[in-house]
Parts: structure tokens; sequence; C-alpha cells
């Protein structure tokens, strides 16, 4: 869309919007939150972006190479972490079984397996909302 | 005539479902029969497992981790399942397109 | 009649159980394809309603616990950790459909069940 106040605004809060689903996702395991919320809250952003900005700037912030190796990446970061319980001697997805170092209580990096497979899970749910977005957007071109 | 046949059939399932809650135990009450031993195994023992004050994200990542990956499978899936219907993007070179 | 205590006490049952059915009527009697799936997700809201006030505890605390307190009541966590689950899999299904309402409109042209369905029958003949 072609509005001013739109584009504006957007230019301003987008950064604070994902400042804030970054918030929530690194503090998942201290306050009430965790990966999916976060998650939606970075996708909503780029949504957010695509929308007033149009089509070929949304592509310019995320493009699908990008996207698709995230999303990716998050199922294998997580199938990884399972693994280094197998390997330490514990079960599948092991935490203190595992030797993941526990930390102290109320830090960020305390909890061991926890605040890793928070960042896994919530960067998936944030790739996979702007993929199912630009693919229902996009058209073939008429031939 | 189909609409208000439908709207009487629904209007008995809604009978019958209102019917129900006077069956089922009140809503808050602390001697629920959901309140049982395994809620109260997660909430006593989750800072000495996993040392995290948030219980639900201890259960979902830690006690329960493996629902969770079944749960990140089926967000691939429905991705896979959309670029499958609708295409993914089109790349368009000088004189000839192609997809991939 | 019952006693008014017991609706306003077991008010979230009953609100549930009355989107349950508005969204049943919605998938039923309306021929417009994005108003059923619509209606569809007004069921999947109704279903998590019922299920994490199943966990409700009167004048508990949220489950986010602190160290050095020895009774206090918390919140059921095992059904709002279970309902997680079931919004990603609403999500996946509400996509899956409206991707199968573009693929609709592209050969028929319209997404008006009757009109798809009249211009099936024409076909056939």
């Amino acid at each position: 869309m072609d509005d001013l106040i739109v584009k504006t605004i957007t230019r301003i809060v987008v950064p604070f919007i994902q400042l804030y689903g970054l918030f929530i996702i690194l503090h998942g395991h201290i306050s009430p939150g965790g990966g999916f919320a976060g998650g939606a809250i970075i996708g909503a952003s780029l949504i957010l972006y695509t929308l007033a900005f149009g089509l070929e700037a949304g592509h310019k912030a995320a493009p699908h190479g990008i996207t698709s190796k995230i999303e990716t990446g998050g199922i294998l970061w997580f199938v990884f972490l399972g693994l280094i319980g197998i390997l330490a001697g514990g079960s599948f997805l092991g935490n203190q079984t595992a030797g993941f170092p526990m930390g102290t209580f109320g830090n960020i990096l305390s909890g061991g397996l926890i605040p890793l497979a928070t960042l896994g899970i919530g960067f998936k749910v944030a790739s996979t909302m702007i993929t199912l977005f630009h693919n229902t957007i996009e058209e073939d071109p008429i031939d | 005539m189909r609409k208000s046949l439908i709207l009487i059939v629904l209007a008995g399932l809604l009978f019958v479902l209102l019917g129900s809650i006077s069956e089922m135990p009140g809503l808050g009450g602390l001697e629920n029969p959901s309140y049982n031993e395994v809620p109260r195994h997660y909430l006593e023992h989750a800072i000495d497992d996993t040392n995290t004050a948030n219980v639900i994200a201890s259960i979902i990542t830690d006690y329960r981790a493996f629902d969770t990956l079944g749960e990140t499978t089926v967000l691939f899936t429905s991705i896979t399942a959309v670029i499958s219907v609708l295409g993914s993007g089109v790349v368009k070179f000088s004189d000839k397109e192609e997809k991939h | 009649m019952i006693n008014f205590s017991a609706i306003v006490d077991n008010i979230n049952y009953i609100g549930a159980f009355v989107l349950f059915v508005i969204g049943l009527y919605t998938v039923l009697t309306h021929p417009n394809l994005l108003k059923r799936v619509i209606g569809v997700n007004i069921m999947e809201t109704s279903i998590f309603l019922f299920f994490v006030s199943i966990g409700y505890v009167r004048g508990a605390q949220a489950p986010i616990v602190v160290k050095l307190s020895g009774e206090l009541i918390y919140v059921n966590p095992l059904p709002s950790a279970m309902i997680l689950t079931g919004i990603v899999v609403a999500v996946s299904i509400t996509a899956y459909a409206l991707s199968l309402i573009i693929k609709l409109h592209e050969s028929y042209g319209t997404i008006e069940l009757d009109e798809i369905l009249k211009k099936e029958g024409e076909g056939i003949d």
C-alpha cells in the first residue's frame, strides 16, 4: 500500500517489535512466554514489513534462501541437542543426566538444555510464518 | 426448511452439552480429579531437576521434549504441504522462467 | 431453573460450548468457503478454552515457582502445556485449507460452494 503514515510508522516500530520478540524468546525459562510466542511475534513483524512496503522489499528483507536454511536448521539443531544426550551416556533429549551445565537459579544461562531448545523453536516458528505468508501472496506471472 | 432443521438439531446439541456441565466437577476446585499426583510431581520437582522458574517451559522442553520435537515436525509438514500445492517462488531470467 | 451461582461459576464451560455450536452452525450453513474456514477456527478456539479451564484453581498463582516459599498453591500447568501443540496444529490446518481455496479459485473462478457444484454438474453432461 502507498500510505505515507503506515510506511513511516512501520519503519519506526519494526525494530522494537523484533527486540521485544527476542526478549520473550531469551527469557523463556524465567517469565511466561517461551519459544512459540516469541517466534510468532518476530514472524508478525516481518509480515507487517511486507504488508507496508510491498512484495519486492519483503523479498529483499527475507529471501527464500535464508528462510529455508533457518527453517531446516531449527529442526536439525533440536535433533543434534538430543543426540548429545545419547553420546554422553544418558537418554535421548536428557537434561541433567546428559551433563549439561545447570547454572544458578534466575540467570539467563541456566537450565542446561532449555534456553538452547527455546532458541531453536523460536527461530523455526518465525521462519515458518514468513514462508507461509510469502508463498500465499506470490502468484505466477501471466503468460 | 433445511436451515430450520439444522437449527433444531444444533439447539438439541447445545441442550445436551449444557446438561453435561452438571455432571462435571465445578470450575476451580482444588479437589478436582485432574489435579492428581502428576502435576504435583512436576510442581515439586521442577526446581531440583531443571533449575528454572517457569514450570510450563520445563515441561515442554525437558520432561516432555519428545512431544515438542513431534510438533516441530508438524510445522515442517505444513510448509511442505503448502509449497507442494502452490509452488515455491518463481525466478525470472531474461527470456525464460523456471520454478525452483 | 438452575440457580444463578451455578451459571456464573461455570461460565468458562458454558462459553466454550456456545462458541462450539456457533462455529458448527457457521460451517454447516454458509456457502462461502472462507467463512467455513473461519467457522473451523472458532470451533478449535472453543476447544482450547474448554481444555485450559479444566486446570484452573481458584485463588491460586500462575505456575512460575518462587524458590523460598513453602506452601503456595499453583494452577495446574499440564493442560496449558498440551494446548501449545494443539494451537500449532490449528495454524497448520488453516494454512493448508487457505492454499486449497486459492487453487479452487484459479480453477473455477468463484469461491461459493453452490456455484462450484453447479459448474461441476454441467461438466459431467
